[in-house]
């Protein structure tokens, strides 16, 4: 399967495989027709391949895009009944029973899948059976579909590994003689169990339908999204909000019943020329209210150009976080929620990551002291504390004249004449060697509480291992 | 009595409890505050009104507000920063906090003049969503709509490294004035102080 995918998006003549590399060597993962018909199988490794077949074509293994080709195959599958799981890594299983009749019988049913399957350019071998197991068997092993009734007959002269037993144990029961279902069907169950364990007795039942086995269909993942279509286009900025409204209850609805909250929204209006013009908006909190969320969308809305009028409103939740259902509160939290709105509101004007908070941050450096962090996605946090009492602003280091380890009794600083009243001091700062950081190449740092008598109070530095005066911060 | 304190807290018991008229400012009104001592004004301001605060700011501007440096005075968790591209996005951020009800106080830092217009739209955006806001203004640029404008500067002291002059220079509704403040950090609130040089025991204005 792994490598028709491949060979749909960019075909290729000749022998083609797929390599994946596992544990240090280089493998086949996946080959066609003709590679195999060139004798090449898989699991051998990729030099061996070259050298039996040196005009093989090959490329990377992409195991995650195969998984995922598979779940989309999946959800096609379900045209032909509901229930349709995924077996293996390139196998899908489906309980037809009942839906058989709907394309014709057992026989149609196989051949419309074959059918379909060759226009699409992918491989595929099909098996039918009373028992999960006897329809594997005959995929794997033969193909074609087995007569209701009695399994044994269907698949007795198939060999052991159409059990879905492991490789040892089924070249162990080759060693033993036992080369078919039938040969093994027909020994002493316990000393087979006793020899191989209860897993092969079992696959053997679940194969002739003694024992049930059930399939699990693999659920949808949830699609938050909807849309409405008008027969007639609409312009008015009210308008255009009552169909949000409408859209937005019914996604609020879902978001409701999966216990999810909408993180960023997209509106899509569709224009009736074709056009197409989206809102986004970002929530500073996950939401599911569509009362809350409503307002927020007035300032995107208001600047859409409606043109000719839209005629198609597509409301989708492109990221949603998990938002248990709370209890019913009598604590009032109005502010905050609003607070959360707000946050929202001015994000769509500036953007949400303009919108920061300050958290507390391990670090002497006084501008490493405390982190900026975007308020959507923090929470504030406490423990705040000093070692000594730090500037209220820190501003980039502005150079002053002054020479010696003590300040400057007289200096210039932004156009002022300073003198110094009352200086207080050093704080000796290291560098953080083990971060790189160009303004603290001058090395060690002193610091100085410096009073001017014209009122100002400055936090200068002195770097005494490339002499030179700063000012870098103003107290209170 | 005074003989067994030490100098440095000797004007302590001469500190006056009395208020400061006009001070906390007119609640859900827009103030201004100028002068060096200007950030230390909003930051005692949004401690006093108690609740959420939006500090909005224009991002090119250099200087950067540390809370390693302001705690002693205001919780950092109770501050939001919003930094906005230019004046224009400054101000609608301003009128959008202000009218939400969701804080107590905007401090807005603007670089250029305010025409009368804006400084009266926030006015309005004050007294609808019930928050005071406060505008750190350079020197001379004030709006006519403003209640209140107050020049702050901090002053040399040798004893005390809080002293500030909290001088009123503009008020709507009332007469204007002059205080010397300081930082009172147990109680973590501000006290008057008779201005320097009036004080006992000491020789006149230093410098």
């Amino acid at each position: 399967m792994a490598s028709d995918r491949v060979l749909r998006a960019r075909p290729a003549e000749g022998p083609f495989a797929l390599t994946l590399i596992e544990s240090n060597a280089n493998r086949l993962y996946c080959l066609n027709q003709v590679a195999e018909d060139q004798g090449l199988n898989r699991g051998m490794s990729y030099s061996d391949a070259r050298a039996f077949c040196p005009d093989l074509i090959s490329q990377p293994a992409h195991p995650q895009a195969d998984e995922r080709f598979l779940i989309a195959l999946r959800r096609w599958a379900t045209r032909y009944c509901p229930w349709v799981g995924l077996e293996g890594r390139d196998g899908l299983v489906l309980d037809v029973t009942g839906a058989t009749h709907l394309l014709g019988g057992e026989a149609a049913l196989i051949q419309d899948i074959h059918q379909r399957f060759a226009r699409a350019g992918i491989t595929v071998r099909v098996g039918m059976g009373d028992t999960r197991g006897a329809a594997w068997a005959l995929a794997r092993h033969g193909g074609g579909v087995a007569a209701p009734g009695d399994m044994l007959e269907a698949i007795g002269n198939l060999p052991v590994a159409a059990l879905r037993v492991e490789d040892a144990t089924s070249v162990a029961l080759q060693r033993l003689g036992l080369l078919t279902i039938a040969d093994l069907s027909r020994t002493s169950r316990a000393s087979l169990a006793r020899r191989f364990g209860t897993s092969l007795m079992m696959r053997l039942d679940q194969a002739l339908g003694t024992q049930p086995e059930e399939l699990s269909p693999l659920a949808d993942p949830p699609h938050y999204g909807t849309r409405m279509t008008l027969p007639e286009p609409i312009g008015l900025t009210s308008d255009v909000m009552a169909g949000t409204a409408r859209l937005l209850d019914q996604l609020c609805a879902k978001l409701k019943a999966q216990e999810t909250g909408a993180r960023v929204l997209t509106l899509t209006l569709r224009r009736v020329d074709q056009d197409s013009q989206q809102v986004e908006l970002r929530l500073a909190r996950a939401l599911r209210d569509p009362h809350r969320i409503l307002p927020l969308f007035q300032r995107g809305v208001d600047a859409v150009d409606a043109g000719f009028g839209i005629d198609q409103l597509r409301l989708e939740a492109v990221q949603v976080e998990p938002l248990p259902v709370r209890q019913v509160s009598h604590v009032a939290t109005g502010r905050q929620d609003r607070l959360d709105d707000l946050v929202t509101r001015i994000g769509t004007r500036i953007g949400l990551e303009n919108v920061q908070r300050f958290l507390p941050a391990d670090s002497h450096i006084p501008e490493r002291s405390f982190l900026i962090a975007p308020a959507a996605y923090s929470r504030p946090e406490r423990g705040w504390s000093a070692p000594r009492p730090r500037p209220l602003c820190l501003f980039p280091p502005e150079p002053i004249a002054g020479t010696g380890p003590h300040p400057p009794r007289q200096f210039r600083w932004r156009r002022m004449s300073l003198t110094t009243g009352r200086a207080t001091g050093p704080e000796r700062i290291a560098p953080e060697w083990w971060l790189s950081d160009d303004n603290w190449r001058s090395g060690l740092r002193d610091y100085w509480h410096v009073e001017t008598r014209q009122g100002r109070r400055l936090w200068l530095f002195h770097t005494p291992q490339n002499p030179g005066w700063f000012v870098q911060g103003e107290f209170a | 009595m005074l003989s067994h304190l030490c100098p440095d807290c000797l004007y302590l018991p001469l500190m006056t409890d009395v208020p400061i008229p006009y001070y906390p400012p007119k609640k859900h009104r827009t103030h201004e505050a100028c002068g060096a001592g200007a950030v230390f004004f909003a930051l005692v301001l949004a401690a006093r009104l108690d609740g959420p605060v939006i500090w909005v700011r224009e991002a090119w501007q250099a200087a950067q507000l540390t809370p390693s440096g302001f705690h002693p005075i205001l919780d950092p968790a109770h501050l939001l920063i919003a930094s906005a591209r230019d004046q224009t996005d400054a101000l609608a951020v301003t009128e959008e906090a202000l009218r939400s009800g969701a804080v107590s106080l905007v401090v807005t830092e603007l670089s250029k003049p305010l025409d009368l217009t804006a400084g009266r739209r926030l006015q309005l955006a004050a007294r609808d969503g019930k928050a005071t806001a406060l505008a750190l203004i350079p020197d001379g640029m004030g709006s006519n709509a403003a209640e209140t404008r107050w020049s702050c500067a901090p002053v040399f002291d040798p004893q005390d490294s809080t002293r500030q002059r909290w001088e009123l220079i503009k008020n709507k509704s009332g007469t204007l004035g002059v205080w010397d403040v300081r930082w009172d950090h147990s109680a973590r609130r501000i006290a008057v102080v008779p201005p320097v040089g009036q004080r006992p025991g000491s020789a006149g204005a230093p410098g």
